[in-house]
């Protein structure tokens, strides 16, 4: 398999970190390389969070996702920083319910996703981020569908155990846009 | 073998605490190692331990110093201000042959500085961690499961050798998730007859102590310990050679920013330059042994740190003039990137510019 590099990026509170985690755990259930490291700080109180996370074969050097091959932006602020570093080639996926602008950029594959929308229509209010998994998920195919279930099973903490189901259903809303 | 979990470096560094059979811990909270001390909270009141939250970080050192003086593993964790705080009470540790462990989440410096990850504490933790003649013994792990299977070894090294021992990590490692496994009751017991303890009238008391009034009997006591010293500096050197077999270039970086420099390394590997990394685990005792060979191997050296450059001293003085010893690094919470440290080699190897 190729390494994924992702970053995930948006406000505090939309989810980023656990976003995250959900596909961290992924690598652990596959027993490849995981790294996954959060912003932490000033950025984090009304300004952007987001999070790194590296999914490889091999030994993961910097953590750190300087040129992420899979984006996903919840913010326009995190839009903007970040869109110009994704690698060529790399994944892009944008809550278009959140985010009104459209990249330039002819050298990556954008994908824009009402995913907030779409999570109120469907009674998953703020499981966008899960949404958006989905859609990084149907795009990259950065661990096996089975895999990305499992994860959320182990992400969601016991004393919520009765999300997982529209968890599930959301990286499922996510797979079919 | 334990399970997999994923864990941040913080929590992991707390659990293998535990599992390394220590029940005291004094911290104060600072970013960005808040979570260690969170972990040893929620976890050392269900297992008999006692977590205590210090009223400033000079008291938490000294709370370990008193909890070492009976003979227990103590520990402390903070972050570079209050390491700075905690450096009279390490002081007197080290004059009072006391074993403890102490965990540096480094942070951009001087002053408040700010909490992006650092490494401008190398000085601090390597050649003056406080006044007088001692040294600590100091880890720098690169990865959050190095983090746990350094812990039981500094303490065990500390209690063997009497003497304080320092986890040097970063934010980035603290704040970072990776797989790691822990293995449970990984204590190691080691006698420790010194300890002023309860003893029941049955021998005579001992006292532990570090203050010396009379010059010659101060200096035999410091003589003594750098004769341990110099036992430690040849038992105890630790380091990771990667591709250095065939290297005609060396880049000599620990902790987070030798993860980075691993990644450039390989990208330079992958243009045809032959270059290796020296990744320092010990940096006090600095790893001489293994640049003091590489030294006679390789045309040049890159040192890469998050600080405007403290480890390349210590690079310097065991190349001792051989090969030329060049620094790259960020500060002030910059983490280098790949990219940057890959321009270095190549300018290093008289490539592309």
């Amino acid at each position: 398999m190729s390494d994924f590099n992702f970053l995930l990026a948006g406000f505090g509170g939309q989810g980023i970190l656990f976003a995250g985690k959900v596909v961290a755990y992924t690598g652990l259930i596959d027993g490849i390389q995981v790294s996954w490291l959060p912003s932490y700080g000033p950025e984090m109180r009304g300004g952007t969070a987001n999070c790194s996370v590296c999914l490889s074969e091999n030994t993961i050097g910097s953590p750190l996702v300087t040129e992420p091959n899979g984006f996903i932006a919840m913010n326009l602020p995190s839009f903007d920083k970040f869109i110009d570093s994704v690698a060529p080639g790399g994944v892009v996926i944008v809550d278009s319910s959140l985010i009104e602008k459209t990249t330039d950029r002819t050298d990556v594959n954008a994908f824009y996703v009402p995913a907030t929308k779409m999570a109120e229509e469907n009674g998953l209010k703020g499981l966008a981020n899960i949404i958006l998994i989905g859609k990084l998920f149907k795009e990259t195919g950065f661990c096996q569908k089975e895999t990305l279930f499992e994860a959320v099973r182990k992400c969601v903490p016991a004393k919520k155990a009765h999300l997982v189901d529209s968890n599930i259903r959301a990286l499922e809303l996510g797979m079919s846009c | 073998m334990a399970e997999k979990v994923l864990m941040k470096g913080n929590e992991a560094l707390a659990e293998a605490a535990i599992q390394a059979g220590c029940r005291h811990f004094f911290g104060y909270p600072i970013t960005p190692q808040t979570e260690l001390a969170a972990y040893m909270a929620k976890r050392m009141p269900k297992i008999g331990g006692t977590y205590l939250q210090a009223e400033s970080e000079i008291a938490a050192i000294n709370m370990v110093l008193g909890a070492a003086s009976a003979g227990v593993r103590a520990m402390t964790s903070s972050s570079s201000p209050g390491i700075s705080l905690k450096t009279e009470g390490i002081s007197y540790l080290a004059g009072s042959d006391l074993p403890c462990l102490i965990i540096n989440v480094q942070r951009g410096g001087p002053g408040l500085g700010g909490i992006q990850p650092s490494q401008a504490d190398y000085w601090q933790a390597t050649k003056a961690t406080g006044h007088g003649d001692f040294q600590i013994l100091v880890f720098a792990p690169s990865t959050v499961q190095e983090m746990v299977d350094l812990v039981a070894g500094a303490f065990d090294r500390a209690d063997k050798y009497r003497m304080p021992a320092m986890i040097l990590a970063d934010g980035m490692l603290g704040q970072m998730m990776e797989p790691v496994a822990i293995e449970e009751g990984s204590a190691n017991v080691i006698e420790k007859p010194w300890a002023a303890n309860g003893h029941q009238g049955k021998r005579p008391h001992n006292i532990v102590n570090s203050l010396y009034i009379q010059p010659d009997e101060l200096e035999r006591l410091v003589a003594e310990r750098f004769e341990k010293y110099e036992l430690i500096k040849k038992t105890e050197q630790m380091c990771e050679e990667y591709l250095m077999d065939d290297a005609e270039y060396c880049v000599v970086a620990y902790g987070a920013s030798s993860r980075v420099a691993r990644s450039a390394v390989n990208s330079a590997r992958a243009q045809g330059v032959k270059v290796g990394l020296i990744r320092p685990i010990t940096l006090w005792p600095f790893p001489n042994d293994a640049i003091n060979a590489a030294a006679d191997k390789v045309k040049a050296m890159l040192t890469v740190e998050m600080s405007m450059g403290q480890m390349v001293d210590d690079v310097r003085l065991a190349v001792n003039g051989r090969c030329p010893v060049e620094f790259y690094g960020r500060t002030g919470g910059i983490i280098p990137t790949p990219a940057e440290v890959l321009a270095q080699i190549n300018k290093l190897a008289g490539g592309v510019q």
